[in-house]
């Protein structure tokens, strides 16, 4: 099992089981869902931004524990980043997830690094940015934003 | 294992009873490791595993017969038609069809389907009229029937099923109406196992003025079928998830519908003469055949229906209602273990949940275990709305598993836990 390990490891088990920022947040003032129709997963999440600042941000939904993780975890990591930090993190996840894309390595993934083990499991790297895509989205559409797909 | 004189396990069974342990050498892509483990393919209803039999006539063909078939007249030209006409042949011996002129080659079950619901079903249905389906089906047996609903202004109605998984058969009587044109129903439920009481539904369907489309891709590889005792008019199944290749599969029609219908793509094959005025279109079944076909696919499907033809029919039912039965008793002592789909008689899967944990994580975790089985909705996502959950795991099982498979599983399930907790 040690290699499983490296995909689930103890950070991604207790946030998949007690997601931190899981909650409605009733002063959004952008949301999207987020559908990963291949497992089933759905989320829903909730920004709150003051100018390009990230003053708040939950999600609620029901998927695995990988992306439960990522959605807990990214809620967690973004607070009080501007918009740019954030998809500058997006860039830097989606590239350590992936091997593609081009991203400023100065980026410091901290405690997303959890999520490096993901890699050697490709078909679960949509379970892992799910969040981030829905983010992207939350941003780009503001209440009205188009629901993320991973298909 | 059981080889002994260049024989192939199912020859040994033939007309002796099933041993699946024997039937496993039939079978190469189970003798392997995967993540360090031997191989449990759990996963026979998303696809089945092909036996030598299969695989050598396959590629016999390819290294001794292949051309393009009905096209010449030489000699290749004649083997591979004589090849693909006779693996029709098998086919309607399988189906039981009155005549082998109403066997049409298809891709598969949604090509099937497709074709009934754009040929049959435009000519046919208009405004008003009725649809009827049941709430088990797989999306192949809803989506081209909503598409047929666009097209037309016609409505689709959805029969319910129980909290076992099975139809509700008052509710489907009480649907059906001198509206109702065509009944989509599912053999077998590839997601719960039921099996639906299809010759009743044929009956019921017939004297409420609809035609009766049977969608068998789940039946064809657990089920003796017979499409005259069911009545149906069109019954659809897939190859591959009976221990052919992919690509191929069977649409049965009756002749008499078939004749009616106009044809479905055109093309070469589909025709009788051609010119700019105006085409003669073929007769049945080459009618509905447009371009050059799955000639090995066929051959392929025809040396399949022989392979499980070698088997003692009831021998080999006992052994998979035995996995069945097994698979109850195994799998009620995993702790917060839950099975989706509990109908009366259900053939060949094993839906299930796991009391908080995900779907997706037990099929990472039982393939790091070297178990395959399916995770998801498996494309029934309104039976799994039925039931509440997102997604559920799936055992399916194949004429090659053992009940030392379902321990595997047990056992795997019992990693998950323990990594999940």
């Amino acid at each position: 099992m040690s290699d499983l390990r490296d995909l689930y490891q103890e950070t991604i088990l207790d946030h998949g089981r007690t997601p931190r920022n899981f909650r409605k947040l009733e002063a959004a003032t952008h949301e999207a869902d987020g559908d990963n129709p291949l497992c089933g997963d759905k989320i829903h999440l909730y920004l709150q931004l003051d100018g390009d600042k990230v003053s708040d941000i939950s999600f609620d939904g029901a998927g695995c524990a990988i992306s439960t993780a990522s959605a807990s975890l990214m809620t967690e990591a973004l607070k009080g980043k501007t918009i740019e930090d954030a998809m500058a993190l997006f860039e830097r996840l989606h590239e350590t997830l992936t091997g593609q894309g081009e991203c400023d390595e100065s980026v410091e993934l901290g405690k997303l690094a959890v999520f490096e083990g993901v890699r050697e499991y490709p078909l679960r790297v949509k379970c892992a940015t799910l969040a981030w895509h829905t983010l992207r989205n939350a941003i780009e559409g503001g209440k009205n934003a188009t629901p993320a797909t991973t298909e | 294992m059981s080889k002994s004189g260049g024989q192939l396990a199912a020859d040994q069974n033939t007309f002796t009873g099933f041993d699946a342990e024997s039937v496993r050498a039939d079978f190469p892509v189970l003798n392997q490791q995967v993540h360090g483990k031997p191989l449990v393919y759990l996963d026979s209803a998303a696809s089945s595993q092909k036996p030598l039999h299969v695989i050598n006539a396959v590629s016999r063909y390819y290294e001794n017969d292949h051309s393009n078939v009905h096209r010449g007249v030489h000699s290749l030209s004649a083997r591979a038609t004589f090849a693909y006409e006779r693996a029709r042949g098998k086919a309607h011996v399988f189906l039981n069809s009155k005549n082998i002129r109403e066997i049409i080659y298809v891709r598969g079950t949604t090509e099937a389907i497709n074709l009934v619901a754009q040929t049959y079903g435009r000519a046919n249905v208009g405004e008003g009229d009725e649809i009827l389906i049941s709430e088990m089906e797989h999306h192949s047996n809803i989506v081209p029937w909503q598409m047929l609903c666009e097209w037309t202004g016609a409505k689709l109605v959805v029969a319910p099923i129980d909290e076992r998984g099975q139809l509700d058969m008052t509710a489907f009587a009480e649907k059906l109406s001198e509206r109702t044109k065509i009944v989509g129903i599912v053999h077998v439920s590839n997601a719960l196992g039921t099996v639906n009481p299809v010759a009743e539904i044929t009956k019921m369907a017939h004297d409420a003025g609809a035609v009766v489309v049977v969608d068998g891709a789940q039946a064809a590889p657990h089920l003796r079928v017979d499409v005259q005792e069911i009545g149906c008019d069109f019954y659809a199944f897939s190859g591959h998830k009976a221990y052919a290749p992919t690509g191929i599969g069977i649409l049965y029609g009756r002749e008499e519908l078939l004749e009616a219908m106009p044809p479905w793509q055109g093309g070469g094959e589909m025709i009788l003469s051609v010119s700019f005025d105006s085409t003669t279109y073929n007769e049945l079944p080459y009618k509905f055949e447009a371009g050059t076909p799955n000639i090995a696919g066929a051959i392929g499907l025809g040396e399949a229906i022989d392979y499980m033809g070698r088997f003692n029919h009831e021998a080999l039912e006992r052994h998979e209602h035995d996995l069945v039965a097994y698979g109850y008793d195994a799998l009620a002592t995993v702790p917060g273990l839950t099975i989706v789909g509990t109908a009366e008689g259900k053939v060949g899967v094993h839906s299930f949940t796991l009391d908080g944990i995900h779907a997706h994580d037990i099929g990472t975790i039982l393939d790091n275990e070297g178990i395959a089985v399916r995770t998801g909705h498996h494309c029934a996502q309104p039976v799994m709305h039925h039931f509440g959950v997102p997604a559920t795991a799936r055992a399916s099982f194949g004429i090659y598993n053992t009940r030392d498979d379902i321990d595997r599983l047990v056992e795997g399930l019992g990693q998950v836990r323990k990594l999940m907790g």
